[in-house]
Parts: structure tokens; C-alpha cells; sequence
């Protein structure tokens, strides 16, 4: 059975504008609509959009929070609104920005509280929380009021609060936001090696692509409420139209060279940026740029993803 | 009972952490009694030019006093903070608790419990237990009993309206002020005697907003005064009634203004 | 002169938008004013029929003196707020030493802020407890166009009083890592001093000419007195140089307090 099964969702608001000194008009969005795809357990799924493309609502439907206006929904064979206690057992949320932690006590006694709200088992706790304090760095946080912890310690006490009582499927939203490169990099193996041994299945929002590069072998994109992208990595780079970029170093400054199957993307001083298709070999084109001109110096440039997703966003026509 | 559970957790560690600023906690505490202590002050300061307020005497009123800000007190010691819900809507942290295997409402109820409002309990009971001192009541058994059915169901009374005032906060998320004219507007009312209130007035608030069940007419029957509305002597024990009534209306206030959120998320 | 005049304008401007869109909040407030004027002009009528002159009040003068506390309560911020609880969140987040090293006067800043707010307290949950009273119930107005002209003064230094104190109790975050007593503290008693809850005129004995002479008493007391013509002539003059005595009074030690606290954030660095 899979862990997230769904199925046709559609979600739309009702917002009411101020149209004049009282009148209100009302207008449908649709936040999210026609939405369908099923995550099987242990897989850590990339989930990206731009603001406002859905992303937050899939969560909040997700996690029980918000109602479905269309289509159903099962997480760990639940129905999300109809047995939101019963899941919550199952799942873990992190907010990102917003902490689950209570804001004065300290990191210690947040735990404490989870425990007997979840009703842990002693024993497992005792052994989550040393795995956690460890691999997590807590230990000497744990006495720490929240509201005094940096941003990344906090998100490190986030995270450990939403996996101690052993959930399925955890929920992370924009989990590296504002951490420092070591930080980021410390969460991202932690978050590798719990998805590896507990065979815990990740749902992760984020805007920093390097997260999903490193962490997920799939991605959904979103975009104005619909899926527009399902698949691994390479796809993506495939349904993207990703190009290699081959960057030469002439000996002196001359005018973009053009050579077919290459575009030339940017020019600075000496130094030229040619684009070609990442499927394509490289040696012709190096063979023809230096059969024309003087070759200081050579690289290649692989697809970047960000620039891949930006190009499905532009290339999706809003609907309607 | 799992939420009756989680609710004494909660509270009992926001008891802790209120131990641990111990000085804070006492000079808020005081502070809380001088305020709640303001009120009668100033009704002792009307007394040095008058003797009778609406034919009650200072005693009497300190007795009606006594009772409206016990239950007010307890309510609030209760659940006061579920006036937060509205700035928790607006900040999006009641998600947080939206995805905890605990209801919502216990977590609204028990969030940040606040034992300084023993504060205001302390105040009026002290101007309660004064009351029943000074006054010549004669007590029966009936009149004895009818002092814990005052505090038990004018707290119910004054916890239900603290809640619809609360799930109002599901539709606009800033009114919490609006709240305050019921719970507090409603104790400052039952802290005097009905009977220097139009008639109307004292109608209103015994078959809409029914404040007068939580003091006055349990008062009436200890303190042996006729009702100025002339209504059956059987009215003074409608507090279960009017309490189960209220309770039954938050109820279904609160489930509609959570079914609202889920339905907009905001 | 007439740059800073023009800042301190746009401050206040600033201000009194900021407070305007909170309309939800500012309908269920003056609907709470509303409700506790009720009760307190029921009270007091009892009062009144009981003592038909009590403190040298008549009825209609102490109905009147209800609705004109509901006017005041927001506009001078008896429970604290306005302006200078920006400063206090200012102060413990730090966010102060920025503000410290404008080539502003902080005062001047702070003041010119919590007028706009005031104003727009005033024009909202002031006038609209007080139209509510008028129809309700007969209402005394004052007797001529100076005493509207003094009222208007007396009340705009009802606030700069009330914000003298509000800003030093701010301050006090300088020094103190928890404020929240001092503020409670303070509330306690511009609330009781004020005559919020009992008119200073009902005082009995000393407590009344020494209740007279505080601060407080130019919250309410005072420009309620002014509206009501129990001060006239020389009296109102009188009335007005008192309230005007303790808002130079407050402000020389609030920028004493700051100058304090000024050198305090710059040796220790915040």
C-alpha cells in the first residue's frame, strides 16, 4: 500500500474583495485542482513551486489541517480530515518559519511535553532522544528556552520534535531556510541517514535546490495549483531542456562566435559562455571553437537545476 | 479522559515554568490581586456618600462582589488564554497544535496557564469570605448548599461564554476585545444588585445573555431577598439548566468556527 | 524648525494609519466601551439617587463624567500601549541602539507617534461610547466655545501627561530585564488615580486633595471638570497650567532618562 495516495484533489478559496465603499464582490481561486500522486513508503520526495503555487495547501491537506473540496486523500490509510487525531500519531510537521516548540520553555521540557502528548514509550523515547541529541547536536541546547535558540539551532529542535514519536511520513517546509552551509549540510545527512534507517518517508518544500539535489530522487513541481512535473532528477533535466554550458578563455577579446548546435549565452571580455544541449557531445563543438580561434583556457558547465525549473515555471501557460 | 489528561499536562508544566521566574510570578500575582482589588475599592469609596445602593447594603453587595469575581476568576484561571486564538490564527501557529493528536480546544485552553490569576481568586474570596462574616444569614442547609452550586455553575456560565467569545476569533481574528464585554463587561454587571438596572435590562439578562444565574439569583435565595422581577421562586435553580444550555450553544459555536478554518485555512 | 515640524507630522500621520486598520478590533472596543458605560452610568445613577449632590456632582454631571472616562481610557492608554510599548519591545530586543543613534530627537519621535495614535483613538473609541451616551441618556455639554476650545487643550494634555509617565515606566526596561511589574504597577494606579473607577470628586477627605494634585488626575478628572464648567474663568486657566506643569515636568526627566539611558547603551554597547 502506498503511504500517500491522491487522488483528483482540488481545493478552491472563496476570497471577497472590497469592490468599491461596501460592495464586496466574491471570486473562486482554485488553489490547488486536479492534483493526483501516490508517494510509496521510504521515498524523500522533493516538493517545489514558487509562492502561492499550492504548496502549502497540499501540506495542510495532507496533514488533516485544511478540507479537500475535491477528490480524496489517504495517508497511512487515513483520510487526513476525518481522522486527523488518529494521524497525527503518524506524521510529523515542521513548519518552517513557525516553531511547534513551546516559545519559553526550554528545548528539554518541549520533548518531555511531546512525550506524554504522544504517549511515547519510555524506552523508545529514552533511545530516540539520545539518537537525536547526538546526531542532531542538542545536547547543549536542551536546556535552552526556545525563544533564546539561533534559527538553526531551533530548526535542529524542530526537527527532532516532529520524528520522536516514530511517524511514518514527516512534512518539512523550507527546513534549511537561513542556516549556514555547515548547518545546511550537517541537516541534510541527518535527514539522508533517518530516511535510510528508519525507511521514514519525506515530504520536503524548499526553495534551496541544492536540498533537493542532494537529498531526493524525486520531484514534484507545482505551478498555479497543478502538478506540471513528476519524476526523478534526469527527467527533470530532460523535460527542462537542460543545456551543458561550455566556457572558453580566448587570447583575446573578439565577437560572440556562433557555430551551429551552440548558442552563446554571455560575453565577458575574453571569456565566452556557449550553450548545447546536454545530450550532446562536447568534443565537436570544442574541436570547432578551436578551429576558428585561439584557446586560452576550457570548462563545462553542468545543467543547473534552478535554471531547469525556472524554465518549466515560464514554460507553464497560467490557466484559464 | 485522554483530554482531561492532557490538559492537567499541559498546565502543570506551564506551572513549572511559572515557578522558575519565582519573582516575577509573585509581583505578578500581587498585581493581579491590587487590580482585581481596584473594583472594590472603588465601591467602598461610593459607600463613604451613600449607605445603600439599590436598597443593598455594603455587605450585601461585597457578597455579590465576592461571588461574580470568584466565578469570573475561576473561568479564567480555567481557559482565559483561549482569547489567544485569534493572534494564533493570525501568526498561523494553531496548525501547530492542529496536527497534535490532543484537541485543539484542551490546547487552547491549558496554553500558557497562568496560576497568577489565583491572584484575583484570592481577592474575591477574601471579599466573599468577609461578606458571609459580616452578614446575619441564617444558614440552612438548603442556603449552605447553594454556595458551592453558585461558584460550580457561575463558572460554567462565565467558561462558556469565554469560549464563544474565543470562537467568534475563528471569523475575524482580531476581535478579542469584543469578548471582554461579555466575560468582564458581565462580572463588573453582577458585581452589583439587578435592582439598580432597568427592568428590561434585568429581563435581558436573565432570558438572553443570562449573567443573572451566575450570582444574583443563587444570591437572592442566601441572602433571603425578594426578585425584583416577581418570577417563580423556581427560576433562582436554573443555573444546571441555563449552564448546560450555554455550554451546549459553545459547543457548537467552537465546532463550526473550526470546520470554517478547515474549510479556508485562515 | 519647520523640517522637524513636518517630520514630527509625518510620524504622527504614520501613526494614525497604523492604528486605522484594525477595524475589527476598534468595532468590538468601542463596543466594549460601550457596554462598560452602561453599566457604570447605572451605577452611578444609583449613587446619584441615593446622593443627589455626592462630590458636587449632579446627575447628569456624573452620567456625563461615564462616557467621557470611556472617551479618555484609549486615548491617554490607561492600561499602557500606544507608542511607547514600541519603545519597551524596542529596548528588549535592541533594536533601540538603532534608534538612539538617529539624528532625530527620540522623544520628539515617540511623542510625535502616540499623538497620531491618541487622535485616532479619540475620533474612534472616544466619540462613538460618547454619541452612544448622548442618545441614551442626557448628557451635559460645555457651556460655551472657549470651554470646547479648553476642553480640546486639556485633552491633548491629558496625553502628553499620560505619555510622560508611560515613557518613563518604557524606560525602566533600560535597567530592568522584566518590566511587566512596573507596568502592571502602573496601570494599577493611573486606573485608581485617574478616577477611571470612581470619580476623584467622591474621595473623602485628604484623599481627594492629594488624588487632585497627581499626575493622574490630568487623565480624566481634569478635562472632565473643564467640559463639565466646573471649572470656569480663572479656575480653567488654572486647570490647564497644572496639566501643562506636569507634562514639562515629565518630559525634562523623560529626556533626563534617556540621555541616561543613551549613555548607558553606548558604554556598555546595548
Amino acid at each position: 500500500m502506498s503511504m500517500i495516495e491522491v487522488r483528483d484533489v482540488s481545493r478552491s478559496f472563496v476570497l471577497r474583495r472590497r469592490s468599491g465603499r461596501w460592495r464586496r464582490t466574491a471570486h473562486t481561486v482554485h488553489a490547488v485542482s486536479g492534483l493526483s500522486f501516490t508517494v510509496e513508503p521510504g521515498e524523500m520526495v522533493g516538493y517545489i513551486g514558487p509562492n502561492g503555487a499550492g504548496k502549502s495547501t497540499t501540506i495542510k491537506m495532507l496533514t488533516g489541517i485544511l478540507v479537500p473540496t475535491g477528490g480524496t486523500l489517504t495517508v497511512a490509510g487515513l483520510t487526513p480530515y476525518v481522522e486527523r487525531t488518529q494521524l497525527a500519531q503518524r506524521i510529523g510537521v515542521v513548519f518552517g518559519q513557525r516553531t511547534a516548540l513551546w516559545w519559553d520553555l526550554p528545548l528539554r521540557d518541549s520533548y518531555e511535553l511531546l512525550q506524554r502528548i504522544y504517549r511515547i514509550p519510555p524506552a523508545r523515547y529514552r533511545t530516540n532522544m539520545a539518537t537525536f541529541t547526538e546526531l542532531l547536536d542538542l545536547a547543549e541546547l536542551l536546556d535552552t528556552p526556545v525563544r533564546q535558540l539561533s534559527l538553526g539551532q531551533r530548526m535542529r529542535g524542530d526537527i527532532a520534535a516532529a520524528l520522536l514519536h516514530d511517524p511514518d511520513v514527516v512534512y518539512l517546509d523550507e527546513p534549511t531556510i537561513g542556516l549556514d552551509v555547515v548547518s545546511k549540510s550537517k541537516l541534510r545527512e541527518f535527514l539522508r541517514q533517518t530516511n535510510r534507517e528508519r525507511g521514514l518517508t519525506v515530504i520536503l518544500t524548499t526553495h534551496d535546490l541544492h536540498d533537493i539535489e542532494q537529498l531526493c530522487s524525486r520531484v514534484m513541481v507545482i505551478d498555479h495549483g497543478r502538478l506540471v512535473f513528476d519524476g526523478d532528477l534526469a527527467a527533470l533535466h530532460a523535460v527542462g531542456g537542460a543545456r551543458r554550458t561550455l566556457v572558453v578563455d580566448l587570447s583575446e577579446p573578439t565577437d560572440p562566435i556562433t557555430i551551429p548546435g551552440a548558442e552563446t549565452v554571455k560575453v565577458e571580455g575574453p571569456r565566452q559562455w556557449l550553450a548545447f544541449p546536454a545530450e550532446a557531445s562536447a568534443a565537436p563543438l570544442v574541436a570547432a571553437v578551436a578551429a576558428a580561434h585561439d584557446i586560452a583556457d576550457l570548462s563545462i558547465l553542468e545543467p543547473d537545476i534552478e535554471d531547469v525549473i525556472t524554465r518549466i515555471y515560464t514554460s507553464t501557460p497560467p490557466p484559464g | 479522559m485522554a483530554n482531561a489528561r492532557a490538559y492537567l499536562l499541559l498546565a502543570r508544566m506551564w506551572i513549572r515554568v511559572s515557578m522558575s521566574y519565582r519573582t516575577s510570578f509573585v509581583v505578578l500575582t500581587i498585581g493581579q490581586f491590587l487590580i482585581s482589588g481596584l473594583d472594590f475599592v472603588a465601591i467602598v469609596l461610593m459607600f463613604t456618600n451613600i449607605d445603600a445602593l439599590g436598597g443593598f447594603s455594603l455587605t450585601e453587595i461585597a457578597f455579590l462582589y465576592g461571588g461574580s469575581t470568584l466565578c469570573l476568576g475561576l473561568a479564567d484561571l480555567i481557559l482565559g488564554n483561549i482569547e489567544r486564538l485569534g493572534r494564533r490564527i493570525r501568526l498561523g501557529t494553531l496548525d501547530a497544535m492542529m496536527v497534535r493528536p490532543v484537541s485543539v480546544y484542551v490546547q487552547m485552553c491549558a496554553d500558557e496557564f497562568a496560576l497568577r490569576r489565583l491572584g484575583r481568586i484570592t481577592q474575591g474570596g477574601l471579599v466573599f469570605a468577609w461578606a458571609v462574616h459580616a452578614l446575619d444569614i441564617d444558614w440552612t442547609a438548603a442556603r449552605l448548599a447553594m454556595v458551592p452550586y453558585l461558584l460550580v455553575f457561575g463558572t460554567a456560565i462565565f467558561l462558556a461564554i469565554f469560549t464563544m467569545g474565543a470562537a467568534v476569533q475563528f471569523w475575524t481574528a482580531d476581535s478579542s476585545e469584543l469578548a471582554n464585554a461579555f466575560t468582564y463587561g458581565g462580572s463588573t454587571l453582577a458585581q452589583f444588585p439587578m435592582t439598580i438596572y432597568p427592568t428590561e435590562a434585568i429581563k435581558a439578562l436573565t432570558f438572553v445573555i443570562p449573567i443573572t444565574f451566575v450570582n444574583w439569583y443563587p444570591s437572592l435565595f442566601i441572602l433571603d431577598r425578594s426578585d425584583p422581577l416577581g418570577l417563580p421562586g423556581a427560576v433562582r435553580f436554573g443555573g444546571p439548566v441555563v449552564a448546560a444550555l450555554l455550554a451546549a450553544m459553545a459547543a457548537g459555536i467552537w465546532r463550526t468556527g473550526i470546520r470554517h478554518y478547515r474549510s479556508t485555512g485562515s | 524648525m519647520r523640517a522637524t515640524g513636518s517630520l514630527w507630522f509625518a510620524v504622527a500621520q504614520r501613526s494614525f494609519r497604523r492604528y486605522s486598520t484594525y477595524r475589527a478590533a476598534t468595532l468590538a472596543g468601542i463596543f466594549t466601551n460601550c457596554v462598560f458605560g452602561l453599566i457604570f452610568c447605572f451605577v452611578y445613577i444609583a449613587v446619584w439617587n441615593q446622593n443627589p449632590d455626592a462630590g458636587g456632582y449632579d446627575r447628569t454631571d456624573a452620567i456625563t463624567y461615564v462616557w467621557l472616562g470611556q472617551a479618555m481610557i484609549m486615548t491617554v492608554a490607561v492600561w499602557n500601549g500606544g507608542a511607547t510599548d514600541d519603545l519597551a519591545a524596542r529596548i528588549k530586543s535592541g533594536d533601540v541602539a538603532v534608534d538612539l543613534y538617529r539624528p532625530v530627537n527620540l522623544l520628539g519621535w515617540y511623542l510625535a507617534s502616540d499623538l497620531g495614535r491618541a487622535l485616532f483613538h479619540l475620533l474612534t473609541r472616544g466619540v462613538a461610547p460618547t454619541v452612544f451616551g448622548a442618545v441614551i441618556f442626557d448628557l451635559r455639554y460645555p457651556a460655551s466655545t472657549l470651554t470646547w476650545v479648553q476642553f480640546a487643550v486639556s485633552a491633548v494634555l491629558a496625553v502628553t501627561v499620560s505619555f510622560g509617565v508611560r515613557m518613563l515606566v518604557s524606560a525602566s526596561a533600560f535597567w530592568l530585564l522584566d518590566d511587566t511589574g512596573i507596568k502592571n504597577l502602573a496601570a494599577v494606579l493611573a486606573m485608581f488615580f485617574s478616577g477611571l473607577v470612581v470619580p476623584l470628586v467622591l474621595f473623602p477627605g485628604w484623599t481627594r486633595d492629594l488624588a487632585s494634585v497627581l499626575p493622574w488626575a490630568s487623565y480624566l478628572q481634569v478635562p472632565a471638570d473643564i467640559w463639565l464648567g466646573k471649572h470656569v474663568g480663572g479656575d480653567a486657566w488654572m486647570a490647564l497650567g497644572f496639566q501643562a506643569l506636569w507634562t514639562l515636568v515629565l518630559l525634562a526627566f523623560c529626556h533626563g532618562v534617556l540621555q541616561l539611558a543613551n549613555r548607558k547603551v553606548v558604554v556598555q554597547g546595548g
